[in-house]
């Protein structure tokens, strides 16, 4: 690993509440190299998604340093640097699927060839081809995502931060997207941020899976997976893939203890 | 058509109240008229029956009862009657009358077609302007907290000064200066209708949750960005529920501007009937400009299911 996308050291991060202070981050350090898929994963409140919107520059960290391609969190986000899929797919009801691709696209001023091309790239590599001129209320749940998944990948950017994406959908759509993700993550090379509160989901992506705990928000693991990075679905089987979820239980449940 | 039962019934229902209402709001005048006839009433003697109530002669008298109903210059006339003067003022006035638009070319100052479309003028006027400084302040409140601190008491305020008493001193101010017409009274209609679309778009646009703010932080969107790509497109519903009372309050606005003036417009009709006891003309006005404000509120309604069927968020 050379010199990495993502790199924290030291984050703090307290909110101050009418209760007191709250410390959502602690001395989180961590660095994400270029092409790895990371998954957070930890109970409500550890700070997981905390975390990924300081790195996206949503949040402003109270303490440490935290730099994105080399940048602060806010020139990164100025520049462009990433793509953020969130816990819902939030499609713009007036506008068609095609339409709500070409948002980020409109925002960033490219031609209006050049929106078309996306468009119908992005559309593909979401498997949503020919539903471009469909609104999203046409769409099921999973369909909706990808959309919104592909709205993220329409400006290239080389970050994906994707905040507990297939969180509110069933369990087979959720396998499907699964699979699918991993063959475009595969195909596009892109360094992936995914906050999950799901082990095996966390366990059949990453590379690398870092565990977290609440009150104060900290990371208690880092697991660097031995899986290969060919993954059938029936990997979940295997004795590999158990001891990995083994170790997250784990490492999970230790958090807690410390409570 | 489920729906036509029900909305029969309470016409129906208004309409038997109405009439059941002429009785004793009429009962004294047509006592009077029946005993200077000759007919014989109990008691006896106008200034007799000041005192007793309405209710007790026409408990007395059941047998005066049904002119009540067909009393010219009535307290309060009966539905056929203000039906038929309706008739008369519109349609009949402009086809066979002297100076209906058949025979003089143009529309009958008698008419409430030529009132009505002074009125509606005024109204539309009053209505672009109030809905378009509305979205207007909106827009700056929702920018701006010095503006939402500042601005949205006085809006507030200028809408408990009732408006009767505000408009006559609009008009003359605005006389004043050499502005006279059509403008004051729109510019009343506006000062009615801009209110709740203040109210209304500041709700719309901010409407957008958290996270589709974000979504266009994460794309480094400025400020005009988020106000055309987002804030804008979701403020719509909730534009067109301000819209409707807005077009209503206008028209209301309308009317009360052309009570101090008298140069036409249904104001001026109701307040030349309720001068010279003409209380069928009175009533006929009034039915007319309710007609005109249900139809105003279904056009709006009726741009807005084209529209929302048009950005697709309604099947």
């Amino acid at each position: 690993m050379n010199q990495p996308v993502i790199s924290a050291a030291h984050l703090d991060l307290t909110f101050q509440t009418n209760d007191g202070p709250v410390h959502a981050l602690r001395d989180v350090s961590l660095d994400i190299g270029k092409g790895e898929f990371v998954s957070f994963i930890g109970p409500s409140g550890c700070g997981k998604t905390t975390f990924l919107r300081c790195i996206a520059g949503l949040e402003e960290p109270t303490g440490g340093t935290l730099t994105v391609n080399g940048l602060s969190p806010d020139a990164a986000r100025r520049s462009r640097a990433y793509g953020y899929v969130f816990q819902a797919a939030g499609l713009y009801p007036w506008r068609t699927i095609g339409g709500n691709i070409r948002l980020p696209l409109e925002i960033m001023g490219f031609s209006r060839e050049e929106q078309a091309e996306r468009v119908k790239r992005t559309l593909e590599l979401v498997d949503l081809a020919g539903f471009e001129k469909k609104f999203p209320w046409q769409l099921s749940g999973g369909m909706q995502q990808r959309a919104s998944i592909a709205r993220a990948l329409a400006f290239d950017a080389d970050i994906l931060l994707m905040d507990e994406p297939f969180g509110a959908l069933d369990e087979i759509v959720r396998d499907r997207l699964n699979e699918e993700l991993l063959k475009l993550w595969d195909r596009t090379g892109k360094t992936i941020g995914f906050v999950t509160h799901s082990i095996p989901e966390a366990v059949y992506l990453s590379t690398k899976i870092v565990v977290m705990s609440p009150r104060p928000g900290r990371i208690t693991d880092v697991i660097e997976s031995t899986l290969p990075r060919e993954r059938p679905l029936d990997i979940r089987d295997s004795a590999e893939f158990i001891a990995i979820a083994h170790r997250v239980r784990d490492g999970l449940r230790a958090g807690h203890i410390d409570d | 058509m489920k729906a036509l039962g029900p909305i029969l019934a309470v016409v129906a229902a208004i309409i038997a109240l109405w009439y059941a209402a002429a009785v004793p709001m009429n009962i004294q005048e047509v006592l009077t008229q029946a005993e200077r006839a000759g007919a014989v009433v109990e008691p006896e003697g106008a200034m007799n029956r000041r005192d007793v109530s309405r209710f007790a002669l026409v408990l007395k008298n059941a047998d005066h009862l049904a002119e009540s109903w067909s009393m010219e210059r009535a307290r309060l006339p009966a539905p056929h009657q203000v039906v038929k003067e309706l008739w008369a003022s519109t349609w009949d006035e402009e086809i066979n009358g002297r100076r209906g638009i058949v025979k003089s070319g143009s529309l009958s100052n008698r008419s409430l077609i030529y009132h009505g479309s002074i009125t509606l003028g005024a109204t539309i006027v009053g209505f672009l302007i109030g809905s378009g400084l509305g979205i207007l302040l909106a827009v700056g409140i929702v920018h701006s907290k010095t503006m939402d601190m500042s601005v949205m008491p006085w809006a507030i305020v200028s809408q408990t000064i009732p408006i009767v008493a505000l408009a006559p001193m609009i008009i003359v101010v605005l006389y004043s200066i050499g502005v006279e017409g059509l403008l004051p009274k729109a510019v009343i209609s506006a000062y009615l209708s801009f209110f709740p679309v203040v109210v209304g778009m500041v709700k719309g646009l901010r409407s957008p949750d958290a996270m589709q703010t974000d979504l266009l932080r994460t794309y480094g969107a400025s400020k005009p960005q988020a106000l055309w790509k987002l804030r804008l497109p979701a403020s719509v519903p909730y534009l067109f529920a301000s819209l409707k009372i807005g077009i209503a309050a206008s028209l209301v606005g309308a009317i009360v501007g052309e009570l101090p003036v008298q140069r036409g417009g249904l104001g001026a009709r109701m307040l030349g009937g309720s001068y010279y006891g003409q209380t069928e003309q009175l009533w006929a006005a009034l039915l007319f400009a309710a007609a005109m404000a249900a139809i105003l509120v279904w056009l709006i309604g009726w741009i807005e299911g084209k529209t929302l069927r048009r950005m697709g968020v309604t099947p």
